[in-house]
């Protein structure tokens, strides 16, 4: 005698489940960042003159080269589904590790970034930064603390791009099973939305 | 022939061992896990409020100093609120029940939910670390209010981070259920056809869900601020605190509705049960289900009336919450109107059920006398506060869970516990309860602040009353335990339906196999609660 099996079983795979459950979470990601857009919103209202003094501190050029990286990052991935969609194993690899380059890319731009700031002092607990008045030692630190949390989603999103690589290297992400590459990519695609949010937020004040 | 005996095992028998439990992906398995991890929590967190009991026994110090005393009262709200009732009765009864009582034999993503599980633990762990690392617990209060939280040297950072921790189990535990609902529904059930508890956990797993997010940055602030110094909500560096307080109550208002649907859940299936009539205004509870959830988002201001707001936002915010007590009033009715010309059947969790209706009301009209504006002002941070939320929560939801635990302990163990000794306790219960909180309602309209050691001396007889009822509380909980846990090894054997119940949980073998069902469920025509008579 055989076991009884539910046609509705949680085991099942099924790609709409998962699909719904990454859109849920994307929803919550949302909301997180939302919190800072409200608390970012508040600052700025209160000290818009610091706001866009200190946004002069950005560099507007290594900002938009990352906008761009993020972007076409993103292309990327959605080329990746196509391609696997279409059974092109091989294809799909290969701009998953385009797209893991970009990461990449993004990461050591932001680090150079950062560096330089902390260079010049702007950092809390610095000296240049403690001299500074309150309005832009806020938008300083929610620059650090806003870009920083974008960064350790690009981190999170690459290991999982990491994740589908090998799992399409094994046979286990296939044109028939592929949910595991679309959800990473609803992934990275809200990673990109997040930064075109915050890209004019904090480089482009006027 | 072995594959014959599998599913003769019950789901306590197909593995053993305390591996097969921790990295366990059966729903059931989950779910009791998270009960013993909820209940120990809940019993130091009892702990807490008895030894803050004692020290308000009399005027003066008696057992504590004062900062001890703001430590242990913070402690007991941290635990009492981010590991008991917030992931009580979802985590424990909807984990166990939710996928049974749709048919169905898993959550959707049972590798999600041992996720939720394993942050559910490392969040505890985080939280009861700050008893022996660094400068002892956090004495802020459950609330981390700014600037206090960013100054005080006590070991707030630990607490945020567990809450944050927490929040994030809360988060995919919610998440996890939506999905089920949407997805695993049996055949033919469709979203009307559903058991009320079902919708209570829907409607509350949107609320973690778009409630949390919010919190747990605000607490990453807070942790951020402490580490670097920086205003954003401490005035003396220039941030604002007030806007702290609407963040975090953004959060932890609906989080009371987190707390109150599953409850009101439990309720809705213990009454038709043991009424034997079918519920009363179905579609009207699982609306007001969903009304309550969204309404509650737009209330949280009414924490702040004394803290500075425009008029008009606390006119606003004083209106909306009079709105909420709308649909809670309708389940009550509907509750009401089901047990009307019923053959009542008083069993255990019929009777936490009416004690649960009866002091959810008295919880739910102390807080409309908070949400009036100018009642407020006299009653804010008074003893009448602390009052009305242990009406809430313990008073409640509290209730509702022990219901819970006395309705489905047939189920889940396959025994019954000793009937006439349930219901001494849950008198002792019902006794002590009221008698430890009754009084500090009277307390509050006197004037007694909350969150302090100490009070005036007019203050002690009504004081000594309350913590006399907190030893009878306790004497009520562990006799409640104690009958339970004897249950659960020599009861006698339940049987399927010992209730008399036809939602889909009492169709299979109890306990139940690991594949929840040895054959296709059948529902019930005309929905879970269809009753002839
Ligand atoms: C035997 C059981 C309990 C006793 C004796 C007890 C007693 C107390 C006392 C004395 C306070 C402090 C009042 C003050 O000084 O302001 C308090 C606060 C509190 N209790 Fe309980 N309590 C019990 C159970 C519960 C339960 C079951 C919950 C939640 C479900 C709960 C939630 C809270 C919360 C949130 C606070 C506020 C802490 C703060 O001010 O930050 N308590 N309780
Ligand atoms: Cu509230």
């Amino acid at each position: 005698m055989a076991h009884f099996v539910l046609p509705n079983s949680g085991h099942n795979y099924d790609p709409e489940s998962s699909k719904l459950g990454m859109w849920l979470f994307l929803f919550t990601e949302i909301l997180l960042f939302g919190g800072l857009f409200i608390v970012y919103f508040v600052y700025r209202t209160i000290n818009s003159d610091a706001f866009l003094r200190a946004s002069y501190e950005l560099n507007i050029t290594m900002g938009t080269i990352n906008t761009i990286i993020l972007i076409t990052s993103s292309m990327t991935v959605a080329m990746a589904i196509t391609a696997l969609q279409k059974g092109k194993e091989k294809f799909a690899i290969n701009l998953l590790w385009i797209t893991l380059l970009f990461a990449i890319a993004f990461l050591i731009n932001k680090y150079f970034e950062w560096s330089i700031k902390i260079e010049h002092g702007i950092f809390p607990g610095m000296e240049h930064y403690n001299g500074l008045e309150t309005g832009q030692k806020l938008y300083f630190f929610l620059y650090y603390f806003m870009t920083g949390l974008h960064a350790l989603h690009i981190i999170v999103g690459a290991i999982f791009i990491g994740f589908v690589i090998k799992g399409i290297q094994e046979g286990n992400v296939t044109a028939d099973r592929i949910s595991l590459l679309e959800n990473s990519g609803l992934y990275w695609h809200l990673v990109d939305l997040i930064w075109i949010y915050l890209f004019p937020l904090f480089y482009l004040i006027n | 022939m072995s594959e014959s005996l599998s599913t003769d095992l019950n789901f306590f028998q197909v593995k053993k061992g305390i591996i097969s439990w921790l990295f366990s992906l059966d729903h059931k398995r989950i779910g009791l896990m998270y009960l013993y991890a909820i209940i120990s929590f809940f019993l130091v967190g009892v702990t807490l409020g008895l030894l803050m009991r004692l020290e308000l026994i009399a005027p003066g110090e008696t057992i504590m100093k004062a900062k001890t005393y703001n430590q242990t009262f913070t402690l007991h709200g941290v635990i009492m609120i981010f590991l008991f009732i917030i992931p009580s009765i979802p985590a424990i009864f909807g984990n166990f029940f939710l996928p049974i009582m749709l048919g169905t034999d898993d959550v959707a993503l049972p590798k999600l939910n041992l996720l939720s599980w394993w942050l559910y633990v490392i969040g505890a762990l985080f939280a009861l670390s700050t008893l022996v690392f660094g400068d002892g617990p956090a004495d802020t209060g459950w609330t981390f209010y700014a600037p206090y939280s960013v100054q005080t040297n006590t070991n707030v950072t630990m607490s945020v981070m567990a809450a944050f921790i927490l929040g994030f189990s809360s988060i995919l535990t919610g998440l996890n259920f939506i999905v089920t609902i949407h997805r695993l529904r049996a055949p033919g059930m469709g979203w009307f056809q559903m058991p009320l508890f079902a919708w209570s956990l829907y409607a509350t797993s949107w609320i973690q869900l778009l409630a949390t997010p919010i919190i747990g940055i605000t607490l990453l602030m807070i942790v951020a601020e402490r580490a670097f110094g920086v205003g954003l909500f401490d005035p003396a560096i220039g941030g604002d605190p007030i806007l702290y307080q609407h963040l975090f109550w953004i959060y932890s208002h609906p989080a009371v509705y987190i707390m109150a649907l599953p409850a009101m859940g439990i309720i809705s299936e213990i009454i038709p049960t043991f009424a034997k009539r079918s519920i009363f205004g179905y579609k009207a509870i699982a609306y007001s289900s969903m009304a309550i959830a969204f309404v509650g988002y737009f209330v949280w201001g009414h924490h702040m009336f004394t803290s500075g707001m425009s008029g008009s936002a606390r006119i606003i915010f004083s209106v909306l919450t009079f709105m909420v007590a709308i649909p809670t009033a309708i389940k009550v009715f509907n509750w009401v109107a089901t047990m009307y010309k019923g053959s009542i059947d008083l069993q255990p969790p019929m009777l936490y059920a009416m004690a649960f209706i009866f002091q959810f009301m008295i919880g739910g009209l102390t807080g409309l006398v908070l949400a009036a504006l100018a009642a407020d002002i006299h009653l804010h941070d008074t003893y009448f506060v602390v009052g009305h939320f242990h009406y809430v929560m313990f008073g409640g939801t509290g209730f509702a869970m022990f219901g819970g635990m006395h309705y489905w302990f047939p189920k889940i163990w396959g025994r019954m516990y000793n009937i006439k000794i349930a219901k001494f306790a849950f008198a002792l219960l019902v006794l002590g309860f009221n008698m430890l909180y009754f009084p500090m309602l009277i307390l509050g309209l006197m004037g007694m602040p909350r969150r302090y050691y100490d009070y005036l001396p007019q203050f002690t007889d009504l004081n000594v009353l309350s913590t006399v009822g907190s030893w009878i509380l306790a004497i009520g909980l562990i006799t409640m335990l104690v009958n339970l846990i004897n249950g659960m090894r020599k009861g006698a054997p339940a049987g399927r339906n010992p209730w008399g119940s036809i939602s889909l949980e009492w169709q299979t073998k109890s306990p139940p196999p690991l594949e929840n069902f040895d054959k296709q469920p059948e529902l019930n025509e005309g929905g879970p609660y269809n009753y002839k008579n």
